[in-house]
């Protein structure tokens, strides 16, 4: 396992971090994109999926976005993006060469599983307790943000860290049309034949994405409304007792 | 170069009109392509669906045995699914380099990789089909007298097959769309013509190899769907 001493000894040298094309600068730059890609995935997504949940209509649309969006591959998609004469291979901001290109690619990349998780989630809000907040007199919007929000939390942030992690993991593509990110690294390494370099480039890259599933993770879990009154066993009490929102317009009535 | 070049450019628009590749007209669209390469365009096709298929094959004959382990033992059903997922985290452009010190710049990486993202779909959706046999199904075959193996291939797979069928579909288009990453490697079929057309910004064989590849996608899936109908002839007859 030569290479594999390579590796080791590339990601030892400080050298290599530093500098404009160092790994640091080229972390920095992918974590950049990622955030923001998911944040605009997010603005975009979120509203409409939640909303289309909400009246119970488009499904069909959610789940087909969803579909054809897998069978688009991200690199065909950006290599459209980047030879085109608009966004090209400009770069843009701190996200550096083909930034915008590879934005748009990773917003779209993140939309799919956004939006199928959010309209899912709010979809699969038990209709007796959609039924129950609406016999309260409820109106449309507390509806939605007292009772239907909080039960879908969940499974919406589900989506998102799915997001995160597979646009996390895509933005490394960028580098096969010299774009922005770690996977610069990776790529030169391999056209160079230094392969060591890659291997230290994808170990960084595989490591920082473990990084982020667990922190996604321990995120999704603190934002868990049911969650909040126990563990699993009791989680069916959890989730009447966790909407408060439900039990005081009850008493109200009563 | 420059000079054969120019003269390339010149005999074929004075040939054949206004060619729609060359260095001066560079078209999205172009039929004259599809025909001069048309054996480039072919042999990458084929690629692509051979690393395709073998990926999503070896993913499926892994998978299997993993998931029916993970029933028999639910002590080891979270480590599966917990090492699965794991997997699913490393990109692709890492994964491929993480495995050539192992298998080298050859086609197995590629098809190894891709079989490791498909899976943890195909681990996930074996289980939950497994899941969705009724449970009275499982025990009035048991009280015929069917043997374990008996019950498995006759009764819990076929009654199965719907959620797994749905898995399958899943892993085959994401599969398809990520082989175009194994050009890293050079084994990466219709990604091999995206990655030259960047390269040497030629638009007609960029656009032509993703459309192709969408196609693909889409051609997997129907005939994906065409298979599940032929092998369970009993969800027709319910639904009717």
């Amino acid at each position: 396992m030569n290479v594999l001493s390579e590796a080791w000894r590339y990601l030892r040298e400080g050298d290599n971090w530093t500098g404009a094309g160092g790994m640091a600068n080229l972390l920095n730059q992918q974590l950049l994109l990622t955030i923001t890609a998911l944040a605009m995935a997010l603005a975009i997504g979120l509203p409409i999926a939640l909303w289309l949940g909400h009246l119970g209509r488009g499904g069909f649309l959610a789940i087909n976005v969803s579909n054809v969006g897998r069978a688009v591959p991200t690199f065909a998609l950006l290599a459209l993006l980047v030879v085109a004469e608009w966004p090209g291979t400009q770069s843009f901001g701190p996200y550096g060469r083909a930034g915008l290109a590879t934005l748009i690619a990773l917003t779209l990349f993140a939309l799919p599983p956004i939006i199928t998780n959010a309209y899912v989630a709010v979809r699969e809000v038990p209709p007796d307790v959609r039924e129950s907040a609406r016999g309260m007199g409820m109106t449309g919007p507390q509806q939605f943000f007292r009772v239907e929000l909080p039960l879908a939390m969940p499974l919406v942030m589900s989506g998102v860290r799915l997001a995160l992690v597979q646009v996390w993991a895509t933005a490394t593509i960028a580098a096969l049309v010299a774009g922005p990110g770690l996977g610069r690294v990776i790529t030169d390494g391999f056209f160079r034949s230094n392969y060591g370099k890659g291997i230290a480039g994808a170990i960084v890259v595989a490591l920082v994405a473990l990084v982020l599933e667990l922190l996604a993770a321990g995120v999704q879990r603190l934002v868990d409304p049911t969650r909040r009154g126990g563990s699993s066993p009791n989680r069916e009490v959890g989730m009447s007792v966790g909407t408060p929102t439900v039990d005081q317009p009850a008493d109200a009535v009563g | 170069m420059t000079l054969l070049a120019e003269a390339g450019t010149q005999v074929l628009t004075s040939a054949a009109g206004p060619s729609c590749y060359s260095r001066l007209t560079n078209e999205w669209i172009c039929g004259q392509y599809l025909t001069d390469r048309k054996q480039e365009i072919i042999d990458a096709t084929v690629q692509h669906i051979w690393i395709t298929v073998v990926s999503v094959l070896v993913g499926l004959v892994i998978a299997f045995p993993l998931a029916l382990l993970a029933r028999r033992l639910p002590r080891l059903e979270s480590l599966i699914l917990g090492i699965t997922t794991g997997i699913y985290t490393i990109p692709s452009l890492a994964l491929f380099p993480l495995m050539v010190p192992f298998t080298g710049l050859t086609s197995t990486t590629v098809v190894l990789g891709l079989a490791l993202y498909a899976l943890t779909i195909l681990v996930r959706s074996l289980l939950e089909g497994f899941r969705s046999v009724p449970d009275e199904v499982v025990e009035s075959a048991t009280g015929l007298g069917y043997s374990r193996k008996k019950l498995l291939f006759r009764i819990e797979l076929p009654l199965a097959l719907p959620v797994v069928m749905a898995g399958l579909r899943v892993a085959t288009v994401s599969t398809v769309a990520l082989t175009t990453v194994g050009s890293l490697v050079a084994y990466g079929g219709l990604g091999n013509l995206i990655k030259d057309g960047v390269s040497t910004n030629f638009r007609a064989e960029l656009l032509t190899a993703s459309v192709i590849c969408v196609l693909l996608a889409v051609l997997l899936d129907v005939a994906l769907v065409g298979a599940q109908r032929v092998m369970t002839p009993w969800t027709r007859r319910v639904r009717a």
